[in-house]
């Protein structure tokens, strides 16, 4: 009938090839959803700058952070402007430190503090969320009012009065950060695992025999991702500005090491003797990382939470 | 509507009583304390000192007294650090002039915030519309201490136009600075709120319904359009007022004014634990009350919510 054409030979050959076409996963949705998004690409490619500018920045840096450049202590005003010539691309502060090499170290603690503050509040948030939801009953309510006294008191007061109490240094900073940080994300996730432990695939998985953790691990958990990597990618900036805040006060971080709040707040008390630049670089930073995270933030809700918009 | 503030306050009591108790240990878990000197003092001395201020009874009894004295005569005991001042004398000096210009900025940043967000929501896609919007962005990295030293760049340093710092009893050009550095941020974020939240409000299907019949734009707003819109609102509040508090602790030392921060932040560096945790308590305290009539206003305004 039809012969022997190339054309027949094709034909047979689509209609007979069985290899199934690859779906696409939620997952897969969200991240072109994500890559669509212009303002959070773009915020994604400044922050990355940022990144490299912390990692690669020190190499080109003339003077260290803790050297002190004598000729420009004692007339920072007239010496310590931003040049090239003298090595301080960023000006120098009043104690004649290069400000480009300071503003480096601040600027990586602070992404540290933003990543360690939320990458805590995640795994303790998550974890305590999970297990006063899915178990419930008088469980979930003793430890769900624990979350309520805590979330009642100022989480800024805390964090000094826990730094105060158990002294200032890098790993109480963070351990209060963490302290602090995991309370709303413990809400969320419980109220997440409430809606989804009534769910039918949670009740046949139970049915079929599975036991609780692995209910838990491989179908609880899943399912909460996409909530989780929302907020905590919101607690970032959060983190970044109370750690500032305490730092501006004078109780958070303290010499040697430096926060991106530590010099906006030593710009900010000498900013009437002229040298603006201690103010202005930090704040740049500081404000170009809350902004940039803010919209990263909100790219990954639109992207992972189409629902909502 | 009765039992349910009921049992608010039921749940609200214990927590401040808990948070007495939690600040009165840890005080008591912390290295050191305000008598500890780099030159450590006779033990005789410092038994004196101990016995002046209760520290040598057992640790029940010092809770017991502190518990009580706050509760029944509001006394939060004297400070470690000044012997002619206690604890009440710092909160009754600051206190008032910190919540001035705390209740000033709160309304400030509640009324123009919500003004500026249903104006934006009504003139959608206008510049109005996108002024709020990026107040809103702003507000994320504007926060007051940020601000603060913005404001004195400005209208101090440059313009000249308002003092520094200081109180000076209060007058309006003293507390300018104070306000707009505590409001911007939290008036960005109820501007967006309010934004959003009247926008999804105007495209229900209930305000379908009243265009439908007829109704004048106005009355739309005013009577079907505003109280759905706040709802969202009101549940910030709560949280404003408490980022109101702490930001009162960089404005009070920023600024001059003699507020409470002040001591707050001075006692936490002379590990003065009286008046660290005296000003601690008042401000969850604070929270706590503040907490439950925001929940308060949310029932009555939303009549289908019950927790």
């Amino acid at each position: 009938m039809f012969g022997k054409s190339k054309k027949a030979e094709a034909l047979a050959a689509d209609i007979t090839d069985f290899t199934a076409v690859r779906g696409r996963s939620l997952w897969n949705d969200a991240l072109r959803r994500f890559l669509r998004n212009k303002a959070a690409m773009a915020s994604v490619f400044v922050l990355g700058l940022i990144v490299l500018f912390v990692l690669f920045g020190p190499l080109f840096a003339v003077w260290s952070n803790e050297e002190i450049d004598w000729v420009v202590m004692g007339d920072v005003l007239a010496l310590g402007a931003p040049s090239l010539e003298s090595g301080h691309y960023f000006g120098a502060d009043d104690l004649g430190r290069d400000l480009y090499s300071r503003t480096i170290q601040a600027t990586r603690t602070s992404l540290l503090v933003g990543l360690i503050g939320a990458g805590m509040a995640l795994i303790v948030g998550t974890a305590w969320g999970v297990i006063a939801g899915y178990f419930g009953g008088k469980l979930d309510s003793v430890m769900m009012r624990f979350v309520d006294i805590l979330l009642a008191i100022p989480l800024t007061l805390i964090l000094i009065l826990i730094l105060v109490i158990a002294g200032r240094s890098f790993v109480t900073l963070f351990i209060a950060l963490g302290a602090v940080s995991w309370l709303t994300m413990s809400r969320i996730v419980r109220g997440q695992t409430l809606a989804l432990k009534t769910r039918e695939f949670i009740e046949a998985a139970r049915a079929g025999g599975v036991s609780e953790t692995a209910i838990i691990f491989r179908h609880v958990l899943p399912n909460l991702m996409g909530v989780v990597i929302v907020y905590a990618s919101l607690l970032v900036p959060e983190m970044i500005l109370a750690e500032s805040f305490i730092s501006f006060l004078g109780l958070g971080i303290s010499e040697p090491n430096t926060s991106l709040g530590r010099l906006i707040a030593e710009g900010a008390g000498t900013m009437a003797y002229g040298t603006l630049w201690q103010l202005l670089y930090p704040l740049f930073f500081y404000v170009t990382i809350i902004i940039t995270m803010f919209f990263i933030g909100d790219g990954l809700r639109d992207a992972l939470d189409p629902k909502d918009h | 509507m009765l039992s349910y503030v009921i049992r608010r306050l039921l749940i609200a009591v214990p927590t401040i009583m808990l948070l007495v108790i939690a600040a009165f240990f840890m005080m008591h878990v912390a290295p050191g304390g305000p008598f500890t000197s780099e030159r450590p003092l006779p033990p005789e001395v410092l038994a004196n000192i101990e016995a002046r201020y209760g520290l040598d009874q057992p640790l029940w009894k010092q809770l017991w007294d502190y518990f009580t004295n706050i509760f029944l005569h509001f006394d939060f005991g004297p400070s470690f650090r000044y012997k002619d001042r206690d604890v009440n004398d710092i909160i009754a000096q600051g206190f008032p002039i910190s919540l001035t210009y705390g209740s000033l900025a709160f309304l400030a940043a509640s009324l123009v915030g919500i003004t500026l967000g249903i104006a934006a929501a009504i003139r959608h896609n206008t510049w109005l519309d996108y002024f709020a919007v990026s107040l809103g962005i702003a507000a994320q990295a504007l926060p007051n201490f940020i601000m603060g030293p913005i404001l004195i760049l400005t209208f101090t340093l440059w313009l000249g136009w308002l003092p520094g710092g200081g109180w000076n009893g209060g007058q309006w050009p003293y507390l300018i600075m104070p306000v707009i550095a505590l409001s911007t941020s939290y008036m960005g974020n109820i501007a967006r709120i309010t934004r959003s939240s009247m926008l999804e409000v105007m495209n229900s299907n209930f305000i379908r319904t009243a265009r439908a019949k007829g109704l004048p734009e106005r009355a739309i707003i005013w009577r079907h359009a505003m109280k759905p819109t706040l709802l969202p609102v009101v549940s910030y509040l709560g949280p404003v007022f408490v980022y109101v508090l702490t930001g009162s602790v960089f404005v009070d030392i920023y600024f001059s004014t003699g507020g409470l921060g002040q001591s707050y932040v001075s006692s936490a560096l002379t590990r003065d634990y009286a008046v660290l945790l005296g000003i601690t308590i008042l401000y969850g305290a604070l929270t706590v009350v503040v907490n439950l009539l925001t929940d308060l206003a949310y029932a009555w305004f939303d009549p289908k919510i019950r927790y």
